[in-house]
């Protein structure tokens, strides 16, 4: 179909949430999610597809995902980071539900759960 | 829109592509569904990444992680480890991209780091079959910027600021041909691009026609609009398979977006693009070769003038300009002519894209800012000659181009530069030559290239070119004399002076600057009847020394049985004798000195 100027645009701008990630010095969030062994076998991966579909319902282009292997305290996995700005927040016992609030309210609106961190938990 | 938390991006360039990345992607796909992450990674076939000395090549996003000579086996533990797990399959990594345990990211790789990409931005970063993918990186906004903002004259004018010179070999200032072009009147103008690029080990336009074929078809419709053209051809060479078919995909869809065709965008303006193939002849990139080609006829140069900008394609007037030059328009036309004039040095803008290749260890494709030395380019970039062997010179500008040497190298790359010294810039193939190439040899494979191609039109070049081999064929025999080298040298200036195509004009140019810059090679040739490199098999000769202990190694490899125990007796005891070659018999194929155990080496070559 003939597209106008206006259509090529809206074009560029989807096309782009998605391409962005190739650009690296575009993002400025990254949550890190553990998926060692641990991780998967305590549900790491629900709590990766929450992360993902919760993003991309949000149009959260500049977020990047990354997985990494198991980072040593295994009896609070799910775990995972969320980096803003350099700036981490290590998020542990995590669900999907959890994590969808995580993304919501950390991501978005700025403001740490501070229940839901390792720091909390470690104190109990 | 779906939104993928990860990017596989696998090279579908030619280079890669012979090495099976095609296959490579489908296993990827379909590990991925088995693991059940098909729908958060996202697998992406895209044009050259330009290292194809490491291919395929595998680029993983977000972490920017660089996999290089990735074989089929590789992509399950690839798939389950760094794409499952997040972890980075650390071996097999591009060697460089891990250093003391620490990995590096793509940009961040000496070989990418150091160049700036203009031309190829969007190679190995787009799929270039998918034009959303363009249009996402700014694609088709210079046609806007073009058809809704600016006229006609404004965009020759944005060409000139920027000093933009043809990347097809000659230099010509492209905003003048532009001018040229839009100065002449007629019912009918074309805009046509010349993709028939023919060097021996240059493979710039086909990188750019397979990883964005939508620059260049942006930037000919922008060409149509400035010159006042509606059709436009491109002349592509049916060797390349792989860009003419992407060129048809990307033409079908600029169709269906409206982006090609009548009234494009709504502002009246009409412009069609045909692709039409070429049979891979060297001659038709000469412009005039290449018109009477697309008009159905044999490819032969007519005379200049008429220039084509007044006479072209079927006699009307035509703009022609190379693929990579139009693949620097887009991109002028959104930053402006003085951001592209920023780049550089005084007589040479912008930057330039280069394909590395002979004895240099990253053979592949580069773009730098012009103005950056040659040692840069081959060493920083290139990582010098493989096996710590000497570099020697190296050939810019193909066949047609001279040989420059290690007093060269410091040289910033440049148009004018390039030229003062002997060679050319040429469309951008630089061939490296370490101290084993024997530069007679390198200009007899140059001109045996030339004379084939030769179009035989006009004398000095048909007959010009075989004779000059027929010298160098000499030399290299060992048949040579003093005198062959001088007629050598005036007939290669008088093929120079007298051809009359660039073709022609050129084909002498390995021969002067190898006899400019390495004369005592020849001599050798010549008076010693000895080549010093080894590479001339007439002028060699095996010989086994008194190392021998008679082991007969170098005699049951011989495929010519011409090495047999009839030398002076070693050994009393045993009656052992040494082992003799039979230099009327052998072939030199050296395959005795490779047998010979490497404790006794007793064969050398003279």
């Amino acid at each position: 179909m003939k597209k106008s100027i206006a259509d090529l645009m809206k074009i560029r701008d989807e096309a782009l949430k998605n391409m962005q990630l190739r650009d690296q010095s575009e993002s400025n969030c990254r949550v890190v999610v553990g998926m060692g062994t641990c991780g998967i076998s305590a549900g790491a991966r629900p709590v990766l597809r929450a992360i993902i579909d919760e993003i991309n319902k949000r149009s959260l282009n500049n977020v990047q995902v990354v997985q990494t292997g198991c980072v040593g305290m295994c009896r609070f996995e799910p775990m995972f980071d969320v980096n803003i700005n350099d700036e981490k927040v290590t998020y542990v016992n995590m669900t999907s539900e959890k994590a969808r609030q995580v993304v919501v309210e950390h991501i978005v609106n700025k403001r740490v759960i501070r229940d839901y961190t390792i720091g909390k938990s470690e104190n109990e | 829109m779906q939104i993928y938390r990860s990017h596989v991006l696998i090279c579908g360039g030619t280079g890669c592509t012979s090495s099976k990345s095609l296959l490579i992607k489908d296993e990827m796909i379909s590990e991925l569904k088995r693991l059940g992450i098909h729908n958060e990674v996202q697998v992406v076939m895209t044009g050259c990444f330009g290292l194809c000395e490491q291919g395929p090549i595998m680029i993983v996003y977000p972490e920017g992680t660089f996999y290089s000579k990735v074989k089929i086996s590789d992509v399950k533990r690839i798939a389950e480890e760094h794409l499952l797990k997040g972890r980075i399959v650390k071996d097999l990594l591009y060697y460089e991209a891990l250093e003391d345990e620490i990995v590096k990211s793509v940009e961040e790789v000496d070989f990418y780091s150091k160049q700036m990409r203009i031309a190829l931005s969007n190679c190995g970063v787009i799929d270039p079959e998918n034009i959303d993918e363009y249009i996402a990186f700014d694609g088709y906004q210079a046609l806007i910027k073009a058809l809704t903002e600016m006229n006609p004259e404004q965009v020759i004018d944005e060409l000139k600021i920027s000093g933009l010179r043809g990347r097809g070999g000659a230099g010509f200032p492209t905003g003048l041909k532009w001018e040229f072009a839009a100065s002449y009147k007629d019912d009918e103008k074309y805009v046509c691009c010349n993709a028939d690029e023919g060097d021996p080990g240059a493979f710039m336009d086909r990188s750019i026609l397979e990883g964005t074929p939508h620059s260049v078809l942006e930037a000919m419709t922008i060409a149509g609009y400035a010159t006042g053209a509606n059709k436009g051809y491109i002349y592509v060479r049916a060797e390349y398979p792989i860009a003419v078919s992407r060129l048809e995909i990307a033409i079908k869809q600029a169709k269906e977006y409206g982006l090609l065709g009548d009234n494009i965008l709504d502002t009246g303006f009409d412009f069609d693009i045909e692709i039409r193939l070429g049979a891979g002849a060297f001659v038709c990139g000469e412009e005039t070769a290449l018109i009477e080609s697309i008009e159905g006829k044999r490819g032969m140069p007519r005379t200049k003038p008429p220039f084509p900008a007044e006479k072209g394609i079927w006699g009307k007037p035509t703009l022609i300009n190379n693929v990579e030059t139009f693949a620097n328009i887009p991109a002028i036309i959104l930053k402006g002519g003085k951001w592209f004039s920023s780049i550089g040095i005084p007589d040479s803008k912008g930057t330039k894209v280069f394909a590395l290749g002979g004895k240099i260890t990253n053979t592949g494709l580069v773009e730098i800012p012009m103005g950056t030395t040659l040692r840069q380019v081959i060493y920083d970039i290139g990582g010098g000659c493989p096996d710590n062997k000497k570099f020697k010179a190296v050939q810019t500008g193909g066949p047609s181009g001279g040989c420059l040497t290690s007093e060269h190298l410091d040289t910033p790359i440049g148009y004018d530069n390039l030229v003062k010294l002997g060679s050319m810039m040429g469309s951008g193939g630089m061939i490296v030559m370490d101290e084993d190439n024997c530069m007679v040899d390198i200009a007899r494979y140059f001109l045996d290239f030339t004379c084939d191609e030769s179009c035989g039109k006009c004398t000095p070049c048909r007959e010009g070119t075989k004779r000059l081999k027929e010298l160098l064929d000499r030399i290299c025999t060992g048949k040579g004399t003093l005198e062959d080298l001088s007629r050598l040298e005036e007939l290669a200036y008088y093929i120079q002076d007298n051809s009359l195509c660039n073709l022609g004009q050129s084909a002498p140019n390995p021969v002067i600057s190898t006899l400019k810059h390495f004369r005592d090679e020849y001599l050798a040739h010549v008076i010693d009847k000895k080549c010093p490199t080894g590479v001339c098999k007439d002028l060699l000769q095996y010989f086994i020394t008194d190392r021998c202990l008679g082991c007969g190694s170098c005699a049951r490899v011989c495929p010519k049985d011409c090495i047999t125990p009839t030398g002076e007796i070693i050994s009393e005891k045993t009656g052992k004798r040494r082992f003799v070659i039979d230099n009327s018999k052998c072939i030199k194929c050296g395959a005795c000195i490779q047998a010979c155990p490497p404790k006794v080496s007793a064969i050398v070559r003279q």
